[in-house]
């Protein structure tokens, strides 16, 4: 005890005024002014490569595309299909026609919604107007447990604009951001082909330049769906590369760029505010650009995906969620248990490795292969 | 690390605590709060579960109601269980003498393993082993490649060969390795889905023909309800040995580390706490159980409190601050008595109670050393009777102690403030830390240089 009672007395003795607000200092050993200890390039000196040919058709690798296969990006039934096949499960049973509803029966539903990492406190507040609906008699079985749920679901994304922003002048310029690992270039990727596949000439900028081999990784995609890519070395200031990347977009009257970053943990507030610069110096380019900026959440994240997105959202003000690797047997729940709390759309869901393994999000669909 | 969750937990404690004996309803309640914050902290729900129901057996039956201070028990309860789950400690990777070790890392996409694969190479290289690292991700774009950047900043030389299949490789870069006289063999996998049949038989494969010594299964500490099932089906298919936790440098509370020991019973070995090739660290389940609950490493600071303070010195101690007797002579012998317990920034780590107080708030041992200089320069009779400091006594104090009449002051006023606090604090429930909410912080502050 006596410890504690010194520990209040240092405390408040030597704590000085105001730091207890303040944020905590971060480590001296993850400044930005060491990542980009190689060469300082100024905005000019970027080597450029341009690509031998105009984007879209015959790859000389194509075998990593399936072209062929590749209808428009409204035909992706198929990747709903995987969605749904992966989401459906251990709910299903559970809403057999004429089985009542008893406490039982309520348990097993806040199981699997949890376990669909949707949180455990909208979850609660789901349930409980889930009861008030059955005391009422407004819901009866089973089956109407279902709909109830769907429907409560479904109105948070009610009148949601889950389209990109896309430039009236372009180019349109995409930024995306997240934490290491989260599938950023792969997602880059397939946003290109995306657009690609649209007849719209892509460029990428390289702008993850911390990470060994990220932009060698960012180049071979490239390569595969027939982008442009504006790099510099590993090691050099991102903004730069960005700054550049319009620059060249302009010149060559691109349609599309897309901006890599190098992956950052959300509660590094020195490659937290890096963003923000890399942001304005979009912005000064171009006016409005980026016009989109993406959070790319990877599906398996738990709780963090809300302090992920809540701090990238301060940063950089994010406009849209690509929920990557949905392909597991994660459900990526927690994107809809975040709405009651911070209200970003998600865009983009990817469902593999291969660049056209993307599908719009359908928030209706998404909710309905939760349950059916 | 996992900050948030003690930070959530603190809250039912801090509720707890007030409360005296528990009821069979207040356990309820404590428990309910406690299944909120683990499940908030992605341990996977059939877990939590189970972990409920021990600690309600443990808890309702007459340990509990015996006991004296049912706070402090149940806490205890909730300890041993977490400690439980997450333990025992993993021993630390053995290398075998003479023949060559093989580790094998494999996990999902993005978990990490091309960082931790360089991460413990470096290890093995700094307990002066030869380590290799192979390149065996062959699927992602330029993971060769970072492999072979991460190996020319260790001077750790990387097999990889232009594609070819995994297993083959492996197989052949193992035999390179005894070649060349390198004695521990890192295999970097590529990630891939637990339920990707094809990919998890070309592990099996790789399994096969390296016969790995130690497989650990790398985990993203982010990962939610979900690291059951990727843990248990790698688990199913490899037998791994162990896991490692990577990114705990962020503010996930890290449920999954529950989660993976609870489902596949292996320990976790490492956990990963930064982008840097040395951010790897040991994982301790009693240390992470002490700071989920709030409780700092309390153990190690009742046997550390217990070598520097006598017992009845404690007493002696606590029956002044009871009369409002201390002085500041008592305090100084404390203060030199804590300071031999190590950095304070550590010990107050370890209060309970203290982990989110302490948040964002530096104590500088050189604001410490101030504190003490004015003390050292008081006489003995000043620092039994302040009272008696008057305006030259002051101007004595300060210069000896090169401070100002101000800093002396501020301390003055610091410390009748405390005697009170303290006296209150003696009459409220021994459980209860901390200073009383509603201290006027900011008039309690000295002047910052």
């Amino acid at each position: 005890m006596v410890f504690d009672l010194i520990k209040g007395f240092i405390e408040q003795a030597v704590a000085p005024a105001g730091v207890k607000e303040e944020k905590k200092e971060e480590k001296p050993a993850e400044t930005p002014a060491e990542k980009t200890a190689g060469p300082p390039p100024p905005s000019s000196g970027g080597e450029e490569e341009r690509p031998t040919e105009i984007p879209v058709k015959k790859q000389e690798d194509s075998s990593w595309l399936s072209l062929d296969a590749w209808v428009s990006l409204d035909d992706l039934k198929k990747g709903l299909e995987k969605t749904r096949a992966r989401l459906e499960g251990h709910l299903q049973g559970l809403f057999a026609l004429g089985q009542t509803i008893d406490e039982h029966l309520l348990e097993e539903i806040e199981a699997a919604l949890i376990e669909a990492d949707m949180g455990v406190k909208p979850v609660g507040r789901l349930m409980e107007e889930l009861r008030r609906a059955c005391q009422s008699g407004e819901v009866t079985d089973a089956a109407g447990v279902k709909g109830h749920l769907k429907a409560r679901l479904k109105e948070r994304f009610k009148g949601r604009k889950l389209e990109l922003n896309m430039s009236p002048t372009p180019p349109t310029v995409i930024m995306v951001a997240g934490v290491n690992g989260s599938g950023k270039t792969t997602s880059i990727a397939k946003l290109g082909y995306m657009f690609a596949r649209e007849g719209k000439q892509v460029l990428l900028a390289a702008g993850d330049t911390f990470r060994a081999a990220a932009v060698e990784q960012l180049e071979i995609w490239a390569g595969r769906i027939g982008a442009q890519i504006i790099k510099h070395q590993t090691g050099a200031d991102p903004s730069a590369v960005a700054y550049d990347a319009l620059e060249a977009a302009v010149a060559r009257g691109v349609d599309v760029v897309i901006v890599d970053t190098a992956g950052r943990l959300h509660t590094k507030q020195n490659l937290m505010s890096e963003l923000g610069k890399m942001k304005k110096v979009l912005s000064k380019r171009i006016e409005h650009a980026p016009h989109e900026v993406l959070l790319v959440l990877d599906a398996t994240t738990g709780q963090n995906a809300i302090s992920q997105a809540r701090l990238f959202k301060e940063a950089v003000d994010i406009t849209g969620i690509f929920l990557a690797k949905l392909d597991g047997t994660a459900k990526g729940g927690v994107v809809l248990g975040m709405q009651d709390e911070i209200k970003i759309p998600v865009k983009f869901v990817g469902l593999g490795e291969k660049a056209e393994d993307i599908q719009r999000f359908d928030p209706e669909g998404f909710i309905d292969a939760l349950f059916d | 690390m996992f900050e948030s969750i003690t930070k959530s937990l603190e809250t039912v404690f801090d509720r707890l605590r007030g409360k005296g004996r528990l009821t069979r309803e207040n356990i309820q309640e404590g428990l309910r709060e406690v299944r909120t914050a683990l499940l908030e902290a992605d341990v996977n729900y059939k877990v939590v579960k189970d972990l409920i129901q021990r600690v309600t057996e443990k808890a309702v039956g007459e340990e509990v109601l015996q006991s004296v201070t049912p706070g402090q028990q149940v806490i205890k309860i909730i300890y041993d269980e977490l400690v439980g789950l997450m333990g025992p400690v993993g021993q630390p990777l053995t290398f075998q003498e003479g023949n060559p070790t093989v580790i094998m890392l494999v996990g999902l996409h993005g978990c990490g393993k091309t960082t931790t694969a360089a991460k413990l190479a470096k290890l093995a290289l700094s307990k002066g082993r030869k380590p290799l690292l192979v390149a065996a991700d062959v699927q992602r774009p330029a993971a060769v490649e970072q492999l072979k950047i991460l190996g020319k900043q260790l001077g750790i030389p990387v097999y990889s060969e232009n594609g070819g299949q995994p297993p083959l490789l492996c197989e052949k870069a193992v035999e390179h390795a005894i070649k060349n006289g390198q004695n521990t063999i890192v295999l970097d996998t590529a990630g891939r889905l637990h339920i990707d049949e094809e990919l998890m038989s070309e592990l099996r494969e790789i399994k096969e023909r390296t016969k790995p010594h130690v497989i650990l299964f790398v985990c993203d500490a982010m990962t939610g309800q979900d690291a059951v099932n990727s843990a248990k089906e790698f688990n199913s298919q490899l037998e791994f040995d162990g896991a490692i936790l990577t990114k705990l440098d962020g503010d996930t509370r890290g449920g999954a580390a529950l989660s993976v020991k609870a489902v596949t019973g292996k320990p976790i070995r490492y956990v990963g706490v930064g982008e840097k090739l040395e951010m790897l660290e040991e994982f301790y389940p009693d240390r992470m159980a002490s700071r989920i609950l709030g409780m700092g490493d309390v153990v190690t600071l009742v046997e550390k409190a217990q070598a520097a303070v006598k017992e009845e010195e404690a007493k002696a101690f606590a029956r002044k601050i009871k009369e409002e007797s201390l002085t500041l002579e008592d305090f100084l012998d404390q203060l030199q008595k804590v300071k031999k317990m190590g950095p304070l920034q550590e010990l107050m780590g370890m209060i309970p109670g203290m982990g989110t107080k302490m948040e964002g708030m530096e104590v500088e041992e050189a604001q410490m050393k101030k504190i003490e200089a004015i003390m050292q320069s008081m006489n003995k009779a000043e620092r039994k009777n302040p009272e008696i400091i008057d305006g030259s006594r002051r101007q004595r104090i300060a210069t000896g102690s090169a401070t100002t009449p101000h800093d002396v002051n501020q301390l003055l006023k610091q410390f009748r403030f405390m005697k009170k606090m303290l006296k209150q604090m003696s009459t409220t429930s021994p459980f209860r830390m901390g200073l009383p909410k509603g201290v006027p912080v900011g008039m309690l502050k000295g002047k910052r240089k």
